[in-house]
């Protein structure tokens, strides 16, 4: 019983959804809408559940001073200092339970929400992101190696998208005639984005989504179980 | 020198090159120039054919760690809305969409030609809704019983842009600036599949090449911007000189270096293969 009533449920959900595709007209548009709010609502707290899970498994390693604990102990304490200052002075245009804060403003120019999150996040964020190169340069340098007829190919068109990508690329081939235009960088790097590229993106995008509806099936007639969590 | 410290040695050599390629173009800016690229002069002139009056809506599903490919891109499109007279909504996929739309139009008003720009009047942060793909399906019936309140918790009802606004088929435009999912995708699958409301969006650079199938001639997606590159197109086409131009110069250099590296290692490893076989001969001789 408890595995067959959300079986059940996921068939009369999955169905409803599938059948109002089909006739987009009542009772099954207002149906589909009342799901539809009832999601919205149910991943409202999944972002409730994420940080209950956050808390739980960082105090788990901090309790058993687990490897690298003290990373785990800043994330809670950097989590803690986020609420508790949006929570007193809201964020932006929102008062929070100390009102609008006016002289906390007056001396950092923002609310400390707001002043962390432009002054810590962002920077913190973007700088993470920025590594990405560092790496991509380095494994560049070591793994990027032409060994086969393919691996060629892939060189070949990936230095002409890089260069045609570039200002470089663009003022390197910029004398080349109007008429044979197609030779300019950019231009070649264009064709290799929207023919060879969109062409394979479309092969990869439909059986992505032929696996998609296949996997969509197999949970809406209850082949697929692993959902619903244990061991069967 | 061991081998395993020559690798760490030559990764610091390749850091420390990267760091000042792309460090000396930001501090003595070279001025290459770029074409504008068809995908992006799409996306161009879907806001720019749009008439005066018309609402746009910008979905920020971006956070803070996309903020130098995206932003430049919500700032050049809310600038370029502004100029034609049109309004814009702002309403996010992602938690930190909010706080990115704010900025965007902080900057936006910066700009002395926009800095009478009135919220509620020419534009609007609605804020954030869990929900993806749902959500975009529910903003089809109706736009109020989704955000009964922008992100700053004023009702609907007080905001004057919104007077007319049912569902998404009362936008002019949508653009959604998409670092991931939910995004991009679930604004074309929803708003111009379904409702058939023009879809433009902006990626970044690694994303957009997954995107390219939608700009189709069934204008699922109508233009595309991918990545620093096409923020920097977009600028030159609304005539502005902004951050996106700025950092092309030091991404240019940097992408140059990376081919560079490329082809040491390649060179690198062809001299090394050629010094075993003259070993192997010697050996066997």
């Amino acid at each position: 019983m408890k595995r067959n009533i959300p079986l059940i449920l996921a068939f009369l959900a999955g169905l409803l959804m599938i059948v109002s595709e089909f006739i987009p007209h009542r009772p099954f548009s207002n149906m589909v809408e009342t799901l539809e709010n009832w999601f919205m609502i149910i991943a409202g707290f999944s972002i409730v559940l994420g940080l209950a899970s956050l808390l739980q498994m960082n105090y788990q390693k901090i309790s058993t001073k687990a490897e690298n604990w003290g990373y785990h102990l800043a994330c809670v304490i950097a989590f803690a200092l986020i609420v508790i200052m949006g929570a007193l002075w809201g964020m932006e245009d929102q008062p929070g339970l100390l009102g609008q804060g006016e002289k906390i403003v007056s001396w950092l120019g923002k609310k400390p929400f707001d002043y962390t999150y432009d002054n810590a996040l962002v920077p913190l964020s973007a700088t993470m992101f920025s590594l990405l190169a560092f790496f991509i340069a380095s494994a560049a340098y070591r793994a990027f190696i032409i060994r086969t007829f393919e691996s060629n190919l892939l060189m070949i068109s990936a230095v002409i998208v890089i260069l045609g990508r570039t200002g470089f690329g663009t003022m390197l081939t910029s004398w080349i005639p109007e008429s044979y235009r197609i030779w300019q960088l950019p231009v070649l790097a264009d064709f290799i984005m929207q023919y060879p590229n969109t062409a394979a993106q479309r092969a990869i995008l439909i059986s992505a989504s032929l696996g998609i509806i296949g996997s969509s099936l197999r949970i809406i007639l209850g082949i697929e179980r692993s959902y619903l969590g244990g061991d069967k | 020198m061991s081998l395993n410290t020559s690798t760490i040695l030559e990764r610091r050599i390749v850091y420390l090159l990267l760091f000042l390629a792309v460090l000396l173009p930001l501090l003595f800016p070279i001025g290459w120039g770029s074409d504008v690229s068809p995908v992006v002069k799409m996306s161009y002139d879907l806001i720019d054919q749009t008439p005066a009056g018309g609402i746009g809506l910008i979905s920020f599903d971006y956070e803070a760690s996309t903020i130098t490919e995206m932003q430049p891109m919500a700032v050049a499109q809310i600038e370029h809305a502004w100029s034609r007279g049109q309004k814009v909504i702002a309403t996010a996929l992602w938690p930190q969409g909010p706080q990115m739309a704010a900025q965007s139009f902080e900057e936006a008003k910066r700009n002395p030609l926009f800095k009478d720009k009135e919220y509620g009047v020419d534009y609007v942060n609605l804020g954030y809704k869990v929900g993806g793909m749902v959500t975009v399906q529910a903003l089809g019936s109706s736009f109020k019983d989704v955000y009964p309140k922008d992100s700053s918790g004023r009702a609907w009802d007080t905001l004057p842009m919104l007077k007319d606004l049912k569902n998404l088929k009362g936008l002019s435009w949508i653009c959604s600036l998409s670092a991931g999912e939910p995004g991009l995708k679930d604004w074309i699958m929803i708003a111009h599949d379904v409702h058939n409301v023009p879809v433009t969006g902006g990626t970044t650079a690694v994303s957009a090449p997954g995107f390219l199938p939608y700009v189709n001639n069934h204008g699922q997606l109508t233009g595309l911007l991918g990545g620093l590159k096409a923020a920097s197109e977009y600028e030159a086409l609304i005539g502005k000189k902004g951050p996106a131009t700025t950092k092309m110069d030091a991404q240019s250099v940097a992408h140059i270096l990376i081919l560079l590296l490329i082809a040491v290692g390649n060179i690198k490893v062809w001299v090394r293969k050629r010094n075993n076989a003259k070993n192997t001969e010697v050996t066997n001789a």
